[in-house]
């Protein structure tokens, strides 16, 4: 070993300890934006030890790559607004993943040859993995832009479709490590893997995308931790686990919190499903004035506040926080519940809530938040329906019997803030809405929120 | 890859597996969405794979162009992944500081 290859080694020992260090710091905010530094600085070590380790003949498409690639992932940074955020995060597992994907196709064009088979199964999980998740992101992140309908694509017998695409592609892998030279084969596992990819998210409801989104992180990481396989290069197996493993610890939790397996989110196809007569829902949902919703928030002493995706699709973080705030300054105590669910995205909602200026020490979570409600005036649910289904809780029969849910239904009196009288995206209805301590006041959340504080102020 | 290496390179990912549940157990529901990109980032990585394959010699000029287009959308992952995942936790730093303001005013 020369002494740029000792170089190159030492920066990628370093940036393994900083990786680990940045999400160690990870677990409480006020230590996370120094963590991500000694990443950011991890990873600015391990690309310069690289090109100094590394016999570099041609830099042309080097430095172009890191041009374009630096332009839009600034771009991006700057321009993206946090309610887009699980968009660009889909997109951006897509990116990875297409990454360990063409990585691992180089890597067959220049040495399938000489490859020994450990190696070539490594290179098989990069290729189908990369492929697999690099459609299925990009197929996610055009659900949650709107591109694609969020609604789940179905058809009959596509479960059947699925499980033969898989098969072949599980079929194209073995007969890729008998035959390593035959390069059609390799491309045939690559096609069937994008192909697959698209499958596997097309049936999938916009309502499951926290779970979606969490496994296609998982699978991004796994590919990038087989590339590491394939190269020999423990940083990348080791960044890559990471990665892997946080996705999937993820999904496991998002599971949980809709009391799904996996299986179920991936194969169910739920929210297609049009709920027979199995809600003890009934009666009439009783509509309050935007004054009289006002009076009732400003003469209350404690107030919590549900938000939904119903908050993100309109934007109304801001409007919620100036709410809150006008009623701090009149001595009601305001908290906001999140549920693990809520939104797109795992913590979708603390983050648009924090771009509002929100105090993350009044973002409660499920299980601290639930006792409370039976001591709260009003709880106001903004665009959020499934998670506070009382069903879930009650009625065995339901189709999300057994969710764990924010127990808004406990609480003095209900205010539920919803755009039209439909139903969530479950297609279920909900028994809250036609409690006779809830209220509902329909219309666009921004604007009956800017209004209600408006007259909140006249109070 | 020969049987040591690969032997190796099995630790590395049983322990890393580890460690990884350790740690990320360890984060608060809050800091999932940052927590998500902040890992994405990391595993960006990949760019040093596609630095390889972009450059380095013994390789054809269509694994060149391949690596063209890895180091293009993993750097896109690199810098806007730390990027945004930054903003965010800005956001959350910001917030202790406010509401301290707002408390010592009443």
């Amino acid at each position: 070993m020369t002494l740029s290859t000792y170089f190159m080694e030492a920066t990628y020992l370093i940036a393994s300890i900083l990786f680990v260090f940045a999400l160690k710091g990870m677990s409480h905010p006020e230590t996370a934006r120094r963590g991500m530094f000694l990443a950011e600085g991890g990873m600015l070590a391990a690309i310069i030890g690289t090109l100094i380790g590394v016999h570099i003949v041609t830099w042309t498409w080097i430095i172009a790559g890191l041009t374009i690639g630096s332009i839009i992932g600034a771009w991006m940074a700057i321009w993206v607004p946090m309610t887009a955020m699980p968009q660009r995060t889909a997109l951006s597992h897509a990116f990875g993943a297409l990454a360990a994907a063409l990585v691992g196709v180089g890597e067959f064009a220049a040495k399938s040859h000489e490859m020994p088979g450990v190696t070539r199964s490594a290179l098989g999980f990069e290729v189908m993995l990369g492929a697999l998740t690099t459609t299925g992101s990009l197929i996610a992140a055009g659900k949650l832009q709107g591109v694609i309908h969020g609604k789940p694509i179905q058809f009959k017998g596509q479960n059947v479709v699925n499980l033969v695409t898989f098969l072949a592609m599980a079929t194209f892998f073995v007969i890729f490590l008998a035959h390593p030279e035959a390069a059609a084969i390799f491309y045939t596992l690559l096609a069937v893997a994008f192909v697959f990819g698209v499958m596997l998210v097309i049936p999938i409801g916009s309502a499951d995308m926290p779970v979606v989104m969490s496994l296609l992180n998982s699978y991004a990481g796994l590919a990038a931790a087989a590339t590491g396989f394939v190269l020999g290069n423990n940083v990348l197996i080791i960044a890559g686990t990471l990665d892997g493993f946080s996705g999937f610890i993820l999904s496991v939790l998002m599971c949980k919190a809709m009391n799904r397996s996996i299986t179920n989110v991936l194969f169910g196809g739920f929210g297609s499903v049009i709920a027979e007569s199995t809600s003890t829902a009934g009666g009439v949902m009783r509509e309050i004035a935007l004054d009289d919703a006002a009076m009732q928030l400003a003469f209350a002493s404690r107030v919590i506040f549900v938000p939904g995706y119903g908050l993100a699709t309109a934007q109304a973080q801001h409007a919620v926080r100036e709410l809150a705030e006008l009623l701090e300054d009149r001595g009601v105590t305001v908290k906001y519940a999140i549920h693990p669910v809520a939104g797109r995205m795992p913590g979708h909602m603390n983050v648009l809530l924090a771009e509002a200026n929100v105090p993350y020490s009044s973002l409660y979570e499920m299980e601290q938040i639930n006792p409370e409600f039976p001591s709260t005036d009003v709880a106001v649910v903004i665009g959020a329906n499934d998670v506070v289904n009382p069903d879930a809780r009650d009625n065995p029969k339901s189709l999300i019997a057994g969710m764990p849910i924010l127990e808004v239904d406990r609480a003095r009196s209900v205010i539920v803030l919803k755009r039209g009288q439909g139903r969530g995206f479950s297609g279920l209805e909900n028994p809250l809405f036609f409690k006779p301590c809830t209220a509902m006041l329909y219309g666009d959340a921004k604007s009956t929120l800017t209004h209600l504080a408006q007259a909140v102020q006249h109070v | 890859m020969n049987p040591p290496v690969l032997i190796a390179s099995i630790y590395v990912f049983a322990l890393a597996a580890f460690l990884g549940y350790q740690v990320i157990s360890r984060v608060p529901p809050l800091l999932h969405t940052p927590l998500m990109s902040a890992t994405n980032a990391i595993s960006g990585i990949s760019l040093i794979g596609s630095l390889v394959l972009a450059g380095a010699a013994h390789y054809p000029n269509f694994a060149h162009i391949l690596g063209f287009v890895a180091v293009t959308t993993a750097t896109i992952n690199v810098v806007g992944g730390f990027g945004i995942t930054d903003r965010m936790l800005k956001m959350f730093g910001e917030r202790k500081a406010k509401s301290g303001d707002k408390a010592v005013a009443k």
